[in-house]
Order: C-alpha cells, then sequence, then structure tokens
C-alpha cells in the first residue's frame, strides 16, 4: 500500500520523465513473438489455411488426381437440390435431439447423485470409465451385443417374450440405437462437467434452504439448475458442436445405412469425399456444416446466456 | 524471400528464423517420404517394384511368381502387398495422390475406368515388355474388358470369375433329395419355377414344416432356402446377376463402355421383385437379419441357408467349412432358355507413376505368361485368365474333391454376360445402394428404379 501511494504521489508530482526506467529494459516484443510463433504456425498450418483452401474447394470441382477447377456455385446449388443433403440434415438433427436430449438429464440427475448422495471416489470413477472406452470399440461392443442373429441383447429380448429387433439394421432403430450407444458413453464425461458446475455453488445456499425446510427436489429446482445455468449451456454447446459430428459410431456400425437412415452429415461429407472422391462437393457440405454449427453454438449461447452467472 | 525488403531488422531476424524453421521441417519430411518411397537396403543396382492385391488367398500364388520373375530378371525385386478390399482402394487413391503407389497393381473393372480419365494407369502398348500384347490367348472376352475407350489396353488379364450355387448334401438328403434335382432347375420371375419349388423344399420354420408345406410360418424360419448376400447393389454380382441375366436382361446398351444403364428395364424389375419377394414367403432372411455385411458362407455353414449362390473365387473358402459335405450346383436356367452367368475378370495394371516403367511392364508380361498363370492356377484359389492356368486350377480343385464344372462349363458354353464397365462407378454405386436396400428391406418399391435409371443415365448425358 505505502509503496503504490508513493509511486502516484511522485507520478502526481514529478512530470513524466522523456524516457522512462522502463524503457531501459530490453523489448520483450520480439521475445513474445518468438514464443507464440511455433502455435501460430501450428493455427495457421493447420486451421487457417485448411478453412480457407476448404471454402476455396467447395467452389470447385476436385477429385484429388487432377487439378482443381473452379466451377462457381455450382456445388452449393446442387446442395440445395439434393435430397440426400436434406435426409443428412434430418437424420443429424434427429441424432443431435435424442443423443444430447436424453444425455443431459441423464448426466445432470448423475451428477447431482455424485454431489448430494455420495463422496466415494470410486462410485465417481466408475462412472466416467464409459468415456475411457474409444468410440470405435464402444460402437462396435454394442454392434455385437445387438447384432439380430447372435446378440445377446436380442437373446435377453427373446428370453423375456419379446421379438428380436434389428438395432442397427432397421431404419425405425438405427438412429435411435447410434444415439443411445453415444449417451452409454459421454453421460460420464458430461455429468463431471457438470459436476464440476455443482462444485461451484456454495454449501451455505443449501444450508440456509434446509434450515427454511426445503425438500431436495425444491432445492434442486430453485437452487441447482438456476446456479448451474452457465455451466450447463457451456456443457450443451460443447456437447452438441461434438453430437453434430458424430461420424465414428456410425461408420463402424451401420456405415450410412440401412438406406439413407444414419447417414448424417459427416457420413455423407465422407462418401462423397473418400468414396467417390467428390472432394468439391465434400468441400460445400462440410462449409454448410461450418454455418450450420456457427449458427446453433450462436443462438446457444443467447439463449442459455452462457456468459453470464448468477451467482453473486 | 530474400528479395524483399525488410523494414527492420528485428522481423528480418524472424523472417529468417521463420524460414528456417519451414525449410527444416521441409527437409525432415523430404527425408521422411524419401524413407517410405526408395528402395530398401541395397544401394543403387536392385530396382525395387511394388505389387498390390486384395485378396489374401492369392498371395501365397503371386508369391511364388514373383519368386520365379526376379530369378529370371536378376536385379529386379518385387514386394507384394496385400490390402483388404476396403482399405486396398483408399490406400491406393491416397498413396497415387501423394505420388509413393505402387508400381503394379490388382485392378478391378468397376475402378480402373476412373483411373483411366485420370491419367494415372499406363497403356500396356506402349511399353516395350507389353507391346505386342495378344488378348486372344486368354479365355474368350476377357482381355476387351481392360481396353479403354481411346482403345489401349489398361489391364493385363489375370484372372475370371462365373457364379454357381453351394450347398450342403447332408441338408438335401434330409429334404428326401439328391444332388441331381439341382441339374437343370428352371426359374422364371413369374412363379420362379422348379427353382423356387427347390427353394421352398429346403425352407424349415421352428416347427419342422417346410415352405412348400401346409403351416408353414414364414416368420418363424430355422433354415432359409436361399442365403442372402445383400442387395447387390449396383450389379448384383452373386446375387442377382444370374437372374436378371436369364431372362435376357443386360446391365447397359454395349458390352464394354456403355452409356446407357437399363434398369428400367420390365424383366430387370421382375426379377429383383421376385429374388426379395422371398423374404415375405420365408425362404431368404431378411436385410433385418443379415445386416450390413451378410455372409453366404457363414449361413451356408451355420445351416441357416440350404443354397448358397457364390463365385468361383470363394470356393476355397467352402471348400474349407468343416462338417459341411460341399457340392455345388450350377444356377438355374432362365426365360431366355439357358443360365446365364456374370463372367468378370481382374486384370493388372501398371501406375503412371512409377520409375521403372519398363521393368514393371517386364513383370506384368510375366504375371499374364502361362508359367505364373500355371503357377497361381495350381494353388487352386482362382481361375487364371490363361485356358492353362484355368486347366491346373479344375485339377487342384479336383484333387480337393471339388466339381468346379459348374462354374467353368458356363464359359465354355458362352452363357455369360460380361460385367458393367462404365464410367461414374462411384456415383451409381451411391445412387443405386440405398434405393437397392430399400427394395430389400420393403421400403421401397422395384417401380422406383424407373427414377434411378433415370439418375444415372443423366450422368453420362453431362460428360461427353
Amino acid at each position: 500500500m505505502a509503496i503504490t501511494t508513493q509511486n502516484l504521489t511522485r507520478q502526481g508530482a514529478v512530470p513524466p520523465p522523456a524516457t522512462p526506467t522502463r524503457n531501459k529494459q530490453p523489448d520483450d516484443t520480439k521475445l513474445a513473438l518468438l514464443l507464440i510463433l511455433p502455435a501460430t504456425i501450428g493455427l495457421v498450418t493447420f486451421y487457417f489455411w485448411p478453412l480457407l483452401r476448404g471454402i476455396w474447394l467447395s467452389f470447385t470441382s476436385w477429385d484429388l488426381l487432377s487439378a482443381a477447377k473452379f466451377v462457381g456455385a455450382d456445388n452449393y446449388v446442387r446442395m440445395v437440390q439434393d435430397p440426400v443433403f436434406w435426409n443428412a440434415i434430418g437424420a443429424t438433427l434427429y441424432f443431435v435431439a435424442v443423443n444430447i436430449g436424453i444425455q443431459t438429464i441423464v448426466a445432470l440427475g448423475l451428477a447431482v447423485l455424485m454431489q448430494r448422495l455420495t463422496g466415494s471416489i470410486l462410485v465417481r470413477s466408475l462412472i466416467l470409465t464409459p468415456f475411457l472406452v474409444s468410440n470405435v470399440v464402444a460402437a462396435l461392443v454394442f454392434f455385437w451385443i445387438l447384432d439380430f442373429q447372435l446378440g445377446i441383447g436380442n437373446q435377453m429380448l427373446e428370453w423375456i417374450g419379446l421379438d428380436r429387433i434389428g438395432f442397427f439394421t432397421s431404419e425405425d432403430w438405427a438412429i435411435p440405437t447410434v444415439a443411445l450407444v453415444n449417451v452409454w458413453r459421454h453421460m460420464g464425461y458430461t455429468a463431471l462437467l457438470i459436476f464440476a458446475g455443482l462444485q461451484a455453488i456454495p454449501a451455505s445456499l443449501y444450508e440456509a434452504a434446509r434450515v427454511d425446510g426445503a425438500s431436495e427436489i425444491r432445492m434442486f429446482k430453485a437452487i441447482t439448475v438456476p446456479l448451474l445455468r452457465p455451466i450447463l449451456g457451456l456443457v450443451l454447446i460443447i456437447s452438441v458442436i461434438g453430437s453434430f459430428q458424430v461420424f465414428d459410431t456410425i461408420s463402424v456400425t451401420t456405415g450410412g445405412g440401412p438406406v439413407n437412415a444414419t447417414r448424417v452429415l459427416q457420413v455423407y461429407i465422407y462418401d462423397n469425399a473418400f468414396a467417390q472422391f467428390d472432394f468439391g462437393y465434400a468441400s460445400a457440405l462440410s462449409v454448410a456444416m461450418l454455418a450450420i454449427l456457427m449458427i446453433v453454438t450462436f443462438v446457444q449461447y443467447r439463449i442459455t446466456r452462457a456468459g453470464q452467472t448468477d451467482l453473486n | 524471400m530474400t528479395r524483399h525488403n525488410s523494414s527492420a531488422p528485428g522481423r528480418r531476424r524472424i523472417r529468417r528464423l521463420l524460414s528456417t524453421i519451414i525449410g527444416s521441417l521441409t527437409a525432415a519430411s523430404l527425408v521422411g517420404l524419401a524413407g517410405c518411397a526408395s528402395t530398401p537396403g541395397n544401394a543403387s543396382s536392385e530396382i525395387s517394384l511394388d505389387y498390390w492385391l486384395w485378396e489374401a488367398l492369392q498371395v501365397p500364388g503371386y508369391q511364388k511368381c514373383a519368386a520365379a520373375f526376379e530369378e529370371a530378371n536378376p536385379g529386379i525385386h518385387v514386394r507384394v502387398t496385400q490390402y483388404g478390399w476396403g482399405d486396398y482402394w483408399q490406400k491406393l487413391t491416397a498413396s497415387l495422390v501423394a505420388g509413393a503407389g505402387p508400381d503394379v497393381f490388382t485392378d478391378h473393372l468397376t475402378k480402373y475406368p476412373e483411373f483411366v480419365s485420370r491419367g494415372v494407369l499406363l497403356p500396356l502398348d506402349d511399353l516395350e515388355a507389353t507391346k505386342g500384347f495378344d488378348g486372344s490367348v486368354y479365355q474368350e472376352g476377357l482381355a476387351d474388358l481392360w481396353v479403354g475407350q481411346d482403345g489401349a489396353q489398361y489391364g493385363m488379364p489375370k484372372d475370371f470369375d462365373t457364379i454357381a450355387m453351394f450347398y450342403n448334401n447332408d441338408v438335401l438328403e434330409d429334404a428326401g433329395m439328391t444332388a441331381a434335382d439341382l441339374d437343370d432347375l428352371q426359374w422364371n420371375p413369374e412363379d420362379g419355377g422348379t427353382f423356387e419349388q427347390v427353394i421352398a423344399h429346403l425352407s424349415i420354420d421352428g416347427n419342422g414344416v417346410r415352405g412348400d408345406e401346409d403351416g408353414f410360418d414364414p416368420q418363424n424360419v430355422v433354415t432359409y432356402g436361399l442365403a442372402s448376400g445383400g442387395s447387390g447393389d449396383t450389379n448384383g454380382q452373386t446375387q442377382w446377376s444370374w437372374l436378371a441375366a436369364a431372362t435376357g436382361w443386360e446391365y447397359t446398351n454395349a458390352d464394354v463402355w456403355g452409356d446407357e444403364y437399363n434398369y428400367d428395364d420390365p424383366r430387370f424389375q421382375a426379377s429383383i421383385g421376385w429374388l426379395f419377394g422371398l423374404v415375405d414367403k420365408g425362404f431368404m432372411p431378411s436385410y433385418e437379419s443379415v445386416g450390413t455385411a451378410p455372409d453366404p458362407v457363414q449361413q451356408l455353414a451355420s445351416g441357416k441357408a440350404a443354397i448358397s449362390p457364390n463365385g468361383s473365387w470363394t470356393i476355397s473358402a467352402y471348400g474349407r467349412l468343416e462338417g459341411v459335405d460341399l457340392g455345388i450346383a450350377k444356377i438355374p436356367s432362365g426365360p431366355i432358355g439357358h443360365p446365364v452367368s456374370m463372367y468378370n475378370g481382374l486384370g493388372d495394371s501398371i501406375s503412371a507413376q512409377t520409375d521403372h516403367p519398363e521393368e514393371a511392364a517386364k513383370f506384368v508380361q510375366y504375371l499374364g505368361s502361362e508359367e505364373c498363370q500355371v503357377i497361381v492356377g495350381k494353388e487352386g484359389v482362382i481361375f487364371p485368365a490363361r485356358p492353362a492356368g484355368t486347366d491346373a486350377a479344375i485339377a487342384a480343385f479336383e484333387e480337393r474333391g471339388i466339381d468346379v464344372s459348374p462354374f467353368t462349363d458356363l464359359v465354355e458354353d458362352k452363357y455369360t454376360v460380361l460385367y458393367p464397365v462404365t464410367t461414374n462407378g462411384a456415383q451409381i454405386l451411391s445412387i443405386m445402394q440405398p434405393v437397392m436396400d430399400g427394395i430389400y428391406i420393403g421400403s421401397e418399391d422395384v417401380s422406383s428404379l424407373t427414377a434411378v435409371n433415370k439418375k444415372i443415365n443423366s450422368l453420362f448425358a453431362k460428360k461427353p
């Protein structure tokens, strides 16, 4: 305190010197530039350049082996008229709705249970274990469990007297099945993020509520949910973006089928790029995906007011 | 970069640093690439050729060929690499883009038209060793499949395949039938003919009732008369090519390089309708139950299906099944008066990126020679394209007690239809596959193929 006052008084009394002492120290700008250089190179090489190139390619016809040919907005015109594209949008939205809807509710429940019911590290760790399994492995394990002929899942359905279900092979079941596989894998992780948010809510609020005789459910509604809103908003944004990009689970199980039931946007992009080598059109689809994600994120950010907190 | 005027010394230093970093990165990656592409080991004299194929069962045969070739051509080393069908084409394309592809590779009729149009294959006619290529020494028609639209030869005929039906003699016996009952079956798309009667009789439901008896429950079938190989996509090679073609239907308007598909033909749609109509009758497993990777070999092995139509390249896979008394029957005759099988052949192509085109041509010439094709034939895995190679294969199968005449007779009788070689293969597949799956599932009607055909044919109109 005293030093600050001293400085202030000195600066107030004496006019600032022409060359302040600080400037005598070596200029850090160069060092700073040098230090951020590696990160910048990475950013430019792996983000900005591919992004710009991708946008450029979306205006071309390119098959990898011959030179890209500028075709104007042809790819975008084709996209708007492409029923498989619109089907892909529909399939993606359906997937995201089922996946995020169920995942968020289950994760919120798990997080509250972790917070209010148990302090056991073991239980908390166990909840996270599905997330440690890779997506492809999780998808393949469920692919076997739910196989129409050999799957133990279908065997159990039969034991309890129900008909077998083509979880991955019927058009009606494919999207819900894939979405639930992803819920299984991600709910623990999502719960952990929400749990971290719960930890930030002061215990005193619950104590006060309990003194006033509030029930657990009432506390959940009046304290937990409102104060969790910024974290929940963040979790939603992250998980929705991830959900829109679903690819691996579908690629190793249904591959986009039956018919076009699970041909979500990413799978359709992959089909066009790596099966048909139509990189121009695939780039246009990717740009569309980028636009959709930007809009979704913006809207979500606004609606959930994720940048603000009620905790003050 | 050095020609630019640098305004500040600091910036120049950074730029120099940047160029050093980029320079060393590039150098490092070049070293890496060179490490991938260059010949391993020997410093200068030895030339190394990379040869790729996708069928694991064929590796031993071609390794013997490669060894014999190396012996006859000191200084040339051949490295044989195998990738599964799915990985093969992705790796091949990626490596062609990167300029690090194989010198010689096994090529497929659905893929090579696009390779030709992108200029990644060398015409055999341009190279010393393969200049005097003579297609007449191979089984008839095989060499023509590899002649591009420009008249150049882009593939050395390697082998051929046809379709027949595998069955288990024990299952036949249980049904009170003999192998003779599968001879000269008749089929038509209206009532299925004697072929459908056989399939019906071989189908058994959970109560032991056969498909041609009263009270058969198509919802609860234990053994299906006919195995499923999926919807068949664009060519239905093992699934429906032999049905549709036996009505006199043809894929396109020309033997090779057609520019108009005939999926709108009523004969084709009736054949497809009959085949996938078997699902409701309980004579063939549903899409729901076989999924995205149906395996007719497994269906026969497990007793899930009684008759399993498949290609000649699967003979040894069926031959190795435990507990199956294997028999092979000819595909049924159709309205045209005789059976018709698809007649497909693989070829060996030379990459335009090879550093050693002449040596690659020498190797390809050897792969197409009688010597190599007899070596491969003796392995008893596939039918080589040369008649002598084919005979060697027939003898090798016979030694194992497998009579493959249902496959080879069709070629002798010329009861074959060529694999449809056209451009736009990948796009046609992406249009056709979901619709064919839908027809198999039952959510699409065969009449929707008319609109599909129009869409496919418009692909050819676009590109002159």
